[in-house]
């Protein structure tokens, strides 16, 4: 009766339960306050420094590093939170070898930076596990201000906008706040239900209310709250998926990489989750490592990463390939999809092989198969549902008529990382702050 | 492997570590262990009078201060001589030292100041077969409120006069333990020699509170909600302790009165440094009870190296750094260096710039790309960058030469000349 890594097909329980349960437990366990301080006694407190630079909600490293080694993790916090409202779930999900440790100086010294992003989840988890909120709204201006979209960019720009007294009101579509920190990392980066736990916390500077269920275009209309708040803040994310363009892409068995991460986040029983035997992943990125890692962490027995171009053009860091090749993933790169075989489900995928030379990427005409029952495309999601006043460049939002702001993934400037989120919806807050008290 | 054989006033060791008159010297199962760890002598911790023993405090003894990974930097104590009967210590010190003919065994005697009581503890310590005694006149905390340890120690006359009593009533040879917490170092030493010292040994512990606890507000270590002051040793002491030894090395009224230099010597290194200023041998205590007794095989091995390397033999390494400790109005101020940044060493971090910005002469500039420069138009040469950085020598003193041009001062190098003859000083004397 029960299934294994072998059964034929999509199906569920693959592994024990207990096994499940230990693949899904925290990826980077909390430093617990011995290895903190000592891992705070590494921070050289630079003049200036360059993991400040490296990260977007520029955050003062070295000083909340160096309140942590005073035992002061609460002020450490603080410190952070000045910066970066979710710098709980940043600490968790942001590729720091890319950012602040990569550009920390012991890295140069000895390839062995200092543990930002975990020295930061120790301040932060300390801070919160004390209850309350560190911070107090100013008195009320009788300004209110829509904010559309509950994710990093929507809930750091409400959470600004309240504290300096204005009333903020998301319209979110989905039925929870948290976006992508809700529906779309990894399982085992937020442990314990985290995403929402943050959201509760940053609500208890009061003056926010959510609206859940509720689409811009389809429910409410930007003329309707332009007309009904003082000014409006657009964090809709990028809300559809980019196709394959391969023959027999419909087929069953092939979905959405997202939906599949956020499915997976949602179901609180994970051996009730199916996930197939030969599962195929393409795409580069992280929503690609994620999705192959999670399916073999369930027990699929063959995961490939497909991805176009040459490995070093895979927006997945270096450390997470590793992850994913540690965890048994395969990846296979120059390497395009052209058609998807299979009678009504997916049995295999066809891949051609590829160059990218100076004139773009080409095929070279040589082709083969993989074995697939379950495949997921995650080859970049896209922009949707922007209203008609906005003007759309390159795929993102790009100007907006005045009293309308916008930020995060909806927008460019930045990768689309939570912490480059978070940093527009904080800049785009003090932007509305300035303009409706000046 | 050079010869590290060591022979201190007439007291001959394998090794010139000794394990100072402390906790670890306290009993016989310690000090097998440290004569079998590779000890080359041990002084014994400090006896009293006959009577009912001393007794310490049922809490904490010890308070620290650490360093980066918790790296213990200095420890403070509150504990007193031995609190065990005169007649067991003297037992154990004639059974461990008829088995460790070749190992130094001193006695730490601290007995009231009247010549009977010396007198009855030399007469009781004579059959032990000791090498020699050394007197504490040095511990700075709880005794010295009974008018001994360092209440003697900071009184040069009681020095003389205990002294005198020892050389009187004793054949051994006798060194005199000094306490740091006095204002010239030099006194009690000329005392110990007037009085007829064979030695000097230097540095006691220095009177300290370690720490403050915010919640009970008491001193650590703490004592059912008080404290009292303790005595201060362990690394951060050394650079006090190096001075002091220097102080009496190099003072023309005891020069060449031998010294055991004592005050955080934590490794080879240190030890050499305590013998290039004039001590003939070291005595440890705060590193073999943060490590434990194996530490002084690195001792062993690393003075050995060194002097292999040098080509010089140990006595040849003490006191070789004395002629250089002078007076700062000795100092030549026509001796000019630059800081130089090495840009391959340079990790970037900036904490020169910092410093030099913050709190110095503005001599660093940073650059594009976090490249840090010295302008030495501005550069002093105070050292500050070279100690911040984290990288050893990235960034170095680098010396102008003679008939080179100070950028600072636009002036050239020139011979040496120092203050006594600086036209800023209203007491130059002419140079001829």
């Amino acid at each position: 009766m029960s299934n294994s890594p072998l059964t034929p097909g999509i199906v569920a329980a693959r592994l024990p339960a207990e096994k499940i349960a230990a693949h899904f437990s925290d990826h980077t366990p909390a430093l617990d306050r011995h290895e903190a301080h000592v891992a705070a006694d590494r921070c050289y407190f630079c003049h200036d420094a360059p993991c400040i630079t490296a990260c977007p909600t520029s955050i003062d490293i070295p000083l909340f590093i160096r309140q942590i080694a005073t035992g002061t993790a609460e002020a450490a916090a603080r410190t952070i939170w000045e910066s970066n409202i979710l710098g709980g779930m940043c600490a968790r999900v942001c590729p720091t070898e890319t950012l602040c440790e990569e550009a920390c100086v012991r890295e140069a010294a000895e390839g062995k930076p200092v543990e930002i992003g975990r020295l930061q989840r120790f301040a932060t988890d300390t801070a919160m596990a004390r209850g309350g909120h560190p911070f107090t709204r100013a008195a009320s201006t009788g300004k209110t201000v829509a904010v559309v979209g509950a994710g990093p960019a929507g809930l750091a720009c409400a959470h600004r906008l309240a504290l300096h007294g204005h009333d903020v009101v998301i319209y979110e579509r989905r039925a929870k706040a948290g976006g992508l920190n809700e529906f779309g990392i990894a399982s085992y980066k937020s442990t314990h239900d985290f995403a929402q736990a943050e959201v509760d916390w940053l609500l208890r500077i009061g003056g926010i209310a959510i609206k859940t269920g509720v689409e811009l275009g389809r429910d409410v209309t930007l003329a309707d709250l332009r007309r009904d708040h003082d000014a409006v803040f657009l964090g809709i994310g990028l809300g559809g998926v980019n196709a394959l363009r391969a023959e027999g892409e419909d087929k069953e068995g092939v979905r959405d990489a997202v939906d599949f991460i956020a499915e997976l986040r949602q179901t609180s029983d994970l051996t009730t989750l199916p996930v197939g035997r030969d599962v195929v992943v393409i795409g580069g990125g992280m929503t690609a490592v994620d999705a192959a890692v999670q399916s073999k962490l369930l027990g699929a027995q063959n995961v490939t990463i497909v991805y176009r171009r040459g490995q070093e053009k895979m927006s997945a860091s270096g450390y997470e390939q590793d992850h994913a090749t540690s965890a048994g993933v395969r990846i296979i790169c120059n390497a395009a999809p052209v058609a998807v075989h299979g009678n009504g489900s997916v049995r295999e995928v066809e891949f051609a092989y590829t160059v990218d030379d100076p004139d773009g990427l080409k095929q070279t005409g040589e082709t083969f198969r993989l074995k697939a029952d379950q495949v997921f495309k995650a080859i970049g999601q896209t922009l949707t549902g922007a209203p008609d006043v906005a003007t759309v460049e390159a795929g993102k939002i790009a100007h907006l008529p005045a009293g309308v702001w916008a930020g995060g993934d909806c927008t460019g400037g930045g990768e689309d990382l939570t912490v480059t989120a978070v940093a527009q919806g904080r800049d785009a807050a003090e932007s509305i702050h300035s303009s409706l008290m000046g | 492997m050079a010869n590290l054989t060591s022979n201190f006033i007439g007291i001959k060791s394998p090794n010139p570590f000794w394990l100072a008159s402390a906790p670890p010297t306290d009993k016989e199962y310690n000090v097998r262990r440290a004569y079998e760890a590779g000890w080359g002598g041990v002084v014994w911790k400090t006896l009293g009078s006959e009577g009912p023993p001393v007794v310490n405090v049922n809490g904490p003894r010890y308070g620290a201060i650490w360093g980066a990974d918790r790296r213990l930097l200095g420890l403070n104590n509150i504990e007193l001589i031995t609190d065990r009967p005169l007649e067991i210590n003297l037992q154990e010190i004639k059974s461990v030292k008829r088995d460790y003919k070749d190992r130094a065994m001193i006695i730490s005697l601290m007995v009231p100041c009247d010549e009977e009581s010396w007198k009855d503890i030399l007469h009781r310590i004579e059959d032990t077969e000791a090498d020699g005694v050394e007197l504490n006149f040095g511990c700075p905390h709880g005794m010295s409120e009974r008018g001994m340890g360092a209440a003697v120690g900071q009184v040069p006359e009681y020095i003389e006069m205990v002294t005198r009593w020892v050389k009187q009533y004793s054949r051994m040879p006798c060194i005199v333990k000094l306490t740091p917490n006095i204002a010239d170092i030099r006194k009690p030493a000329e005392a110990a020699l007037r009085g007829g010292a064979d030695a000097v040994s230097l540095i006691n512990t220095i009177n300290s509170i370690t720490s403050v606890d915010l919640d009970l507000f008491s001193p650590e270590p703490m004592i059912d909600g008080k404290g009292a002051h303790g005595g201060y040793c362990g690394p951060a002491v050394k650079p006090i302790a190096l001075n002091m030894v220097a102080e009496i090395a190099r003072n023309p009224e005891t020069r060449g009165l031998p010294i055991s230099g004592i005050g955080g010597v934590t490794t080879w290194r240190d030890a050499a440094e305590f013998m290039a200023l004039g001590a003939g041998n070291v005595q440890v205590c705060t590193a073999a009870m943060t490590y434990g007794f194996k530490i002084v095989q690195e001792m062993i091995s690393g003075l050995s190296q060194y002097l292999d390397d040098k080509q010089i033999g140990l006595s040849d390494l003490v006191g070789r750094a004395v002629p250089n400790v002078t007076d700062w109005n000795q100092l030549n101020l026509n001796y000019v260096t630059k800081a130089k940044i090495d840009p391959d060493a340079c990790i970037s971090c900036g904490r020169c710039f910092a410093a030099c910005e913050d709190t110095s002469h503005q001599a660093i500039a940073m650059k594009p790309g976090r490249v840090f420069e010295v302008i030495e138009e501005e550069c002093v040469a105070c050292n500050l960058c070279v100690n911040v950085c984290p990288v050893e020598d990235c960034i170095t003193m680098v010396e102008l030469p003679k008939g080179a041009l100070d950028k600072r001062t636009g002036k050239v190098v020139t011979d040496y000349a120092n203050w006594t003859t600086h036209p800023n000083n209203p007491s130059a004397q002419a140079a001829e």
